[in-house]
């Protein structure tokens, strides 16, 4: 049987990952706009240590002469003629069907402005 | 009996007229009566599929029952992601897999289980219980298409219609003991599935034999503009390279040597021997470690649901995020970590840039080789309640998946053994280069032929 030589790694995730504290968790929580309870955020936390404890095995690999890939097929720019194409289009009252609020077709949105903080 | 019909059968016997479309609903929707409670593997059914086969009878599906991963949007029919954040949601379009699905005659009979958001290889995430593998009911079918490879390995549909992120149609096949195909990433459009990872989202067949699965992708595959990632390349008629044989095909055996795939490694060796046997030129090669692309994966794929499920706020559709369950909030929370300023090189960056060298090894195997094959799982079905305690168990039972995954790769899963004690399974991952499905098909086909692991092929 034959053997091609390739990258390999001896040993995945033995860099430590780096510390998470609940604060940092906290934090990520509020920007992703999660609600999360006092009570859960000690174990997001592990959560996050235990994942990115995974992941520091990335570390080892040499990739500074390797361009990143976002898109494996290698498409660029896809265009299209800009006209409206209703039959891809929904119509007022099929864009609020869902909506749990609504206002004579229109969404009923969350006061974000003048809360006083 | 009619609901253990493969779909190609079904379709033969249907042409030939000597079966009605009314018996083979009568005994699926009876396979439905007596199992799904159990299984739960259905979520929704389709109240509105009689009508629909009427007009679907003279289409090439002829109108059989096809169960659909309810993260397809269905025009008019309860749409899950198995999250309560969409728990009423009923879309007002129809995904494009399902609008070619319907167009070619296959009717839908329900919406599967599947782990939430197609987070997870388990379906334990559902936020509406697990699903149970049908081949014995104390494991898990895997995921996240679990409920539809619980759903064909059980004959409460004809075929079925899963997506794959990294694993989510292979995994579970293996552990149902079907067979799943992810084509080619851009080989069948992503428009109304629910988005999970944009950038490795692969919607594809999990049916009863190879045979069926081809005939499945002829009518899923091929260009839509409303998915600007979908390739332009020709579509094969995917049936084609059925019953050729494999003499002289060089086949590249991978990832044999990882820990924890000692208890498989002799009976995936016996079908590495079966292949040998048909004439294939099999030899093991190395590639780069698979536990890199788990790196890889865990990376992108939180950043790109982060990203992805911004979008439910609770005002245009859907409840609002604190519907999440804890494996969503994990995932879009470590997602806004790895993408956020002053994290981004350390992790997301450099995830994708270790990509392209996946891509470059795999250019480099199949300048060598016409298919490549490992386990697709590395070994059976887990038991109930296995994925509750880690955040990482999903990734760990896709890590022999995942490498395939993070390029675009198309990959094929079919049965290699069976267990005899726990009727439990193993699967072959057969991977071609890219656009290459028809090839894997051939290897995949003539594996089955040649061997009795497929309950369908060997009743």
């Amino acid at each position: 049987m034959a053997k091609k030589a390739s990258r390999q790694i001896s040993s995945p995730a033995s860099k430590a990952a780096q510390p998470i504290t609940i604060e940092q968790v906290a934090k990520v929580a509020k920007l992703a706009s999660i609600p999360v309870a006092q009570s859960q955020l000690e174990s997001l936390k592990d959560a996050f240590v235990e994942t990115l404890g995974v992941v520091t095995n990335l570390q080892q690999v040499d990739v500074s002469a390797v361009e990143p890939t976002h898109q494996v097929t290698g498409l660029e720019n896809v265009w299209r003629e800009d006209v409206v194409r209703p039959e891809l289009s929904f119509t007022q009252s099929q864009a609020v069907a869902n909506a749990k609020r609504q206002h004579e077709g229109y969404f009923v949105v969350p006061q974000i402005i003048d809360q006083g903080d | 009996m009619l609901h253990t019909l493969t779909l190609a059968q079904a379709l033969e016997k249907l042409k030939r007229k000597e079966i009605s479309l009314g018996d083979i609903w009568a005994d699926v929707q009876s396979s439905i009566d007596q199992q799904n409670t159990k299984l739960n593997a259905y979520l929704t059914l389709n109240t509105a599929a009689e009508n629909e086969r009427q007009a679907a009878a003279q289409l090439p599906l002829a109108g059989v029952p096809i169960a659909v991963k309810d993260n397809f949007a269905t025009k008019g029919l309860r749409t899950t992601a198995s999250s309560t954040v969409l728990d009423t949601f009923v879309p007002e379009f129809e995904s494009t897999v399902t609008a070619r699905l319907k167009a070619a005659g296959g009717v839908i009979v329900g919406k599967t289980n599947l782990d939430a958001w197609a987070h997870g290889s388990s379906t334990e995430t559902s936020q509406y219980g697990r699903t149970l593998n049908p081949r014995n009911t104390d494991y898990l079918p895997g995921g996240s298409s679990g409920g539809s490879a619980a759903a064909v390995a059980a004959n409460m549909c004809i075929a079925a219609i899963g997506s794959e992120t990294a694993g989510s149609i292979r995994q579970p096949s293996a552990w149902c003991g079907t067979v799943g195909l992810k084509p080619t990433y851009g080989r069948v459009s992503r428009f109304g599935a629910v988005a999970m990872a944009s950038s490795t989202d692969s919607p594809g067949p999990i049916a009863k034999t190879v045979e069926d699965a081809a005939i499945v992708l002829n009518h899923l595959a091929g260009h839509d503009d409303r998915d600007g990632t979908t390739s332009a390349q020709p579509v094969p008629d995917f049936t084609q390279t059925l019953g050729k044989e494999i003499k002289g095909l060089k086949v590249g055996v991978l990832y044999l040597d990882l820990p924890g795939l000692e208890a498989s490694r002799p009976h995936f060796e016996a079908a590495m021997k079966v292949l040998s046997d048909l004439g294939a030129e099999v030899e093991s090669v190395t590639a780069m470690d698979p536990r890199l692309a788990i790196s890889v994966y865990t990376i992108v794929q939180r950043g790109e649901v982060s990203s992805n499920l911004a979008r439910y706020d609770g005002i245009r559709y859907a409840n609002d995020r604190s519907f999440f369950g804890d494996e969503a909030k994990r995932r879009i929370m470590l997602g806004t970590y790895t993408l956020s300023k002053g994290y981004a090189d350390q992790y997301y960056n450099l995830a994708q840039k270790v990509r392209t060298l996946f891509m470059q090894d795999f250019e480099q195997l199949f300048a060598k080789y016409d298919v490549l094959v490992s386990l697709s799982s590395p070994g059976f079905a887990k038991k109930i309640g296995a994925s509750e305690d880690s955040a990482m168990f999903g990734e760990l039972e896709d890590m022999l998946l995942e490498p395939s995954s993070i390029t675009g790769l198309p990959g094929i899963n079919v049965p290699c053994y069976r267990d005899a004690k726990t009727n439990l399974f193993l699967g072959m991952n057969i991977m071609a280069p890219m656009w290459q499905e028809a090839k894997m098909i051939q290897v995949a086909d003539a594996f089955e032929r040649a061997t009795t692991w497929n309950t369908w092929r060997s009743a």
